[in-house]
């Protein structure tokens, strides 16, 4: 019931920011098509009258008091950045130049 | 004191009480129990030696001071590479965290150091716990002791392989759809996945938020409950931690040894957990124990749960819908590696589709683009509003089971351990693992499971599932504890005593991993 495209995967992974080649694109193709085919039984079920569950034991409002408590320091936040700058992340460029 | 690493940590725990043996003694012969046969078994990512014996030297002089300490106090215990140690790198099995050490303690790790535990280090795991079988591990497979050629289960099979060969007395695991229960079943531990919110998150890698939950991976029931004391309970830090006062979960397993503690229990057989899809010596062995159960006592019930056939579907909706947006954190700037693509433009967005390319393994990069096409406009009402009705359906199946008994008993998993490369090439069959697993997550109810015997046809452990109603938790530990003890005294001997001895100088020659070993 599923037509997943190779189109359609690579705009997926696009959108998911992983640069897969030709090869995975394919392979994921046509795997992500028999998964989704497996799954999509749950519509079977899935009447309007049930309602849906996003979390099993449901917490609401969950707060605690405005106050300042200890946290990572400069250099813990840092730690484990593969770049920095001083006292902060340094990143490739944000846009592209064209 | 050879024999010291085959006791239970409840054991070893008197012994460090009354002073014989010190905790610098039991430390150092899991070290060199992991130093002798780790290199065949690959349980462990990273072994923290000295940091591991300077701690235990720690505990042995407060003990020697006077102090109080908790029971475990000088018990070593392995830990989960999903969780973050301020002090041993944190991968969760993946390349693109290689090397990682986080800046701050996940709260369950912190409370084991707190009770004076003493991590010895990191064990291997699927990719972020995306496996049964830790063939999806960046670093190579944990093999399980009971047979080189076999999986430990997974993801938590680093966890498993490490209890009962003897490694380590204790370990953390986590579980997100089995990753506790199932490398039990398959290795003749024991495995617990508290409910969903009773043991904090905090600090454990997430791959899906409301499925989780980090329990205790042991050799015997009490042992399981001890741990359990240590970690559980509410944690500010965590919002979906629960704030009930827990009773003792040790209280629980030995009152579970009391005689007759099982006359009377109401034990629900579930109908679509059986039968079926199960390997014929994983339904004999649970057909003999509910012999064992009825005749001890217990009445035994069949129950239907109409919706667990749909448990499956729902679930590989869910989670990649959660892990695709969790592992969006995974970006090349705060943490774990950057990698440049090849040509072009160096902007923050290419450099991160590379990074991610280069840093996730075949199964984080299957289920990402299944979560990011399950939340995709057009597709997510079909699916995953569709898989969180299923959930509601689950839930209310164990409402009405719940009503008329007061656990219920599946086989862990549908087969023993199977061969490394069996279910490589056909994702939905490593996914049919789970099918016994999958719904006490999703519904977020209490899961253990401990060892019920061998199967006949390949001498292999199977596993016995034992769920009890959300917040029961204490349930499980007491009937746990009397089935173990009902079955050990039917065999006459601990499964564990059944495995094979790896002697020190055995080695897994076919292996591949090298310099693989060690995420460090």
């Amino acid at each position: 019931m599923s037509e997943i495209t190779a189109e359609q995967v690579a705009h997926l992974a696009n959108l998911a920011r992983i640069d897969l080649s030709s090869e995975e694109i394919s392979r994921l193709t046509l795997e992500l098509g028999q998964i989704v085919d497996s799954v999509a039984k749950v519509a079977e079920v899935a009447t309007p009258d049930v309602p849906a569950t996003s979390h099993p034991m449901p917490l609401t409002n969950v707060f605690r008091a405005d106050t300042v408590v200890p946290s990572l320091t400069v250099e813990q936040a840092l730690s484990g950045a593969p770049d920095r700058d001083g006292d902060k992340f340094r990143v490739p460029a944000i846009l592209d130049e064209e | 004191m050879t024999d010291m690493i085959k006791l239970s940590a409840a054991t070893l725990s008197g012994l460090l009480t009354d002073g014989s043996v010190s905790s610098v003694e039991v430390t150092q012969a899991h070290l060199d129990r992991i130093a002798a046969i780790d290199t065949g078994v690959h349980a462990f990512l990273h072994v923290s030696g000295e940091a591991a014996l300077a701690a235990a030297a720690r505990v042995d002089a407060r003990r020697a001071a006077g102090e109080a300490l908790g029971p475990l106090a000088g018990v070593p215990i392995a830990i989960k590479d999903v969780l973050a140690t301020i002090d041993m790198p944190s991968t969760a099995g993946s390349k693109i965290l290689e090397g990682w050490i986080p800046p701050y303690d996940a709260t369950v790790v912190k409370r084991v150091r707190d009770a004076g535990l003493i991590p010895l280090g990191k064990t291997n795991m699927d990719e972020f716990a995306m496996g049964s079988s830790t063939e999806f591990s960046a670093y190579g497979p944990t093999h399980n002791p009971w047979d080189f050629d076999r999986i430990p289960g997974g993801s938590g099979g680093g966890s498993a392989a490490a209890v009962s060969s003897f490694e380590a007395p204790l370990a953390l695991g986590s579980d997100t759809g089995g990753s506790i229960r199932q490398p039990a079943a398959v290795t003749g531990s024991v495995g617990v996945k508290p409910t969903y919110g009773g043991v904090s998150r905090y600090g454990s890698i997430a791959l899906a938020s409301s499925l989780d939950q980090v329990g205790p991976v042991t050799r015997t029931v009490l042992d399981a409950a001890l741990l359990h004391d240590v970690i559980g309970g509410h944690d500010p830090l965590d919002s979906t931690s629960l704030t009930d006062a827990w009773p003792s979960m040790a209280a629980a397993a030995r009152s579970g040894l009391a005689d007759g503690a099982l006359k009377g229990v109401r034990v629900g057989v579930v109908k679509e957990l059986s039968g079926n899809g199960f390997q014929a010596g994983v339904a004999q062995r649970f057909t003999e124990t509910l012999a064992l159960l009825a005749a001890a006592g217990a009445e035994i019930v069949e129950v239907s749960a109409p919706n667990f056939e749909y448990a499956i579907a729902a679930y590989y909706l869910i989670l990649p819908a959660e892990a695709s947006s969790n592992l969006a954190r995974f970006d090349s700037v705060r943490f774990g590696i950057r990698v440049n693509p090849e040509g072009g433009p160096l902007t923050s967005e290419r450099v991160m589709a590379a990074t991610r390319d280069a840093g996730f393994g075949p199964e984080v990069k299957r289920r990402i683009i299944l979560g990011t096409y399950a939340l995709s406009a057009g597709y997510y009402d079909a699916y995953y509003g569709s898989a969180q009705k299923v959930r509601t359906l689950i839930q209310r199946d164990f409402d009405a089971a719940f009503s008329k008994v007061d656990v219920l008993v599946s086989p862990s998993a549908p087969t023993t351990a199977f061969k490394f490369g069996e279910k490589m090439a056909d994702p939905m069959a490593m996914y049919l693992n789970d099918v016994t697993t999958i719904p006490a997550n999703l519904a977020g109810v209490p899961g253990m499971s401990l060892p019920m015997g061998l199967a006949p046809e390949d001498g292999l452990p199977v596993g016995l599932q034992i769920m009890a109603p959300a917040k029961m938790d204490a349930r499980l530990y007491s009937f746990g504890a009397a089935v173990e003890a009902l079955l050990e005294a039917s065999w006459g001997h601990t499964l564990l005593s059944q495995a094979p001895e790896l002697a020190p100088t055995e080695m897994y020659t076919n292996a591949v991993f090298t310099s693989t070993e060690g995420a460090v």
